[in-house]
């Protein structure tokens, strides 16, 4: 596998929304808007680019039987830097995003790519597959977000463009459900191979 | 009456996995079938209430008595890490019959954010109930209102659990079949529970 489709494969092909059903507790609360599914999306990127770097550097030295407890703290250092970082320079995206910036720690998506991925690859490959998995799931949060937002308040990326609310419903719970089951059968029919 | 405002709103309005999205995976993934959805929720009960009075305890006289708050995130994911190695071990002991029950969704615990949710909510989020003051929960609010988001998670997890096992008798067109239509019947029952929004 070359170093492009280690990169791509995580876009469509292993989307971790779509396909692999990873990180769906952040997908369906933050993606109120495109811009705060789009910010949700980076956050994990980072933490996941990071993470996999770090995880790949010292999984030889791990004793298999703590392994798993050795990854989370790994993930739970970058997500509290992450915390540091946020609240120093985007103080409003922080407060919006709340509770599921920390909650990056339990995302599957990262111990799942550290368990996969990263434990038996060099670091520049799983900095390579962490940025793909990360792209896949800033773009599917973005396209979620979007849809919510087009449908819900009736803005693109926070423009508006009919006057008063749009279907109220879809940025609340129910509408988030809603457009992600919809989103998926878009994907199986088109996009899965 | 607070208890029983905060007990309401916890279970019914701010649904934990229908208003609040915590805890998707294992409830997308284990709702198959009515029993495991049963096991599940008695074993996530009794964790979320756990962890979050230990969590609770450990932040109050641990992380703000030496000033260590930025520890939150990594103290909290390991004390219900330990916790859910604990009560595994424990219940294996003292009821193995429990254990059994219990046993294959113990560990997957570990990873349901509804625990590590729930845990930080209490300790960094201000509630109000009937249009009192908001406040940090205390010790004993904290206790209720853990167990009673927990009951609310495994409430929506066996309702959820019923549907989906008629949903399987369905013809159901190819493009939806699986995880998708999960996903919609979610948003519906989830545009039921909106109903509720309002009431406490």
């Amino acid at each position: 596998m070359n170093k492009l489709q280690l990169f791509t494969k995580g876009i469509v092909k292993e989307n971790p929304i779509f396909v692999l059903l990873l990180g769906l507790c952040p997908t369906l609360a933050t993606t109120t808007s495109a811009i705060n599914g789009m910010s949700m999306g980076l956050a994990t990127l980072f933490v996941l680019v990071l993470s996999n770097m770090a995880i790949s550097a010292i999984a030889p030295r791990v004793p298999d039987k703590v392994h798993i407890p050795v990854y989370i703290v790994v993930i739970a250092t970058f997500v509290t830097v992450l915390q540091f970082v946020m609240q120093a320079w985007t103080p409003v995206i922080y407060k919006t995003l709340g509770l599921f910036i920390p909650l990056i720690v339990v995302n599957c998506i990262v111990l799942g790519r550290a368990e996969a991925f990263a434990n038996q690859n060099g670091i520049i490959d799983s900095a390579l597959d962490g940025l793909g998995q990360g792209m896949g799931f800033t773009f599917s949060l973005t396209v979620l977000g979007l849809v919510r937002e087009v449908l819900g308040s009736g803005s693109v990326f926070g423009l508006k463009f009919i006057s008063g609310d749009g279907i109220l419903a879809f940025v609340m719970a129910p509408g988030a459900f809603l457009c992600l089951g919809y989103l998926m059968v878009l994907f199986n029919k088109f996009l899965k191979k | 009456m607070e208890y029983f405002l905060i007990i309401i709103s916890a279970i019914f309005v701010n649904n934990i996995m229908l208003a609040q999205f915590l805890g998707t995976c294992p409830f997308i993934g284990v709702s198959n079938k009515l029993s495991t959805a049963t096991g599940m929720s008695g074993a996530v009960t009794f964790v979320i209430t756990l962890a979050t009075l230990v969590t609770w305890l450990i932040n109050k006289y641990l992380l703000i008595t030496f000033h260590l708050e930025f520890l939150q995130t990594i103290a909290f994911i390991l004390v219900i890490a330990a916790l859910v190695q604990v009560v595994e071990i424990v219940l294996k002991k003292i009821s193995p019959a429990l254990y059994q029950a219990l046993g294959i969704y113990l560990p997957l615990i570990t990873t349901n954010c509804a625990v590590l949710g729930v845990a930080i909510n209490v300790v960094t989020k201000e509630f109000s109930f009937g249009g009192g003051p908001a406040h940090l929960l205390n010790l004993p609010e904290t206790i209720v209102y853990a167990f009673a988001t927990a009951l609310g998670y495994g409430l929506a997890m066996i309702l959820f659990a019923g549907l989906r096992e008629h949903l399987e008798l369905n013809d159901v067109p190819k493009a939806f079949r699986g995880v998708p239509i999960a996903f919609i019947t979610v948003g519906i029952l989830a545009l039921a529970f909106m109903g509720f929004s309002g009431i406490v």
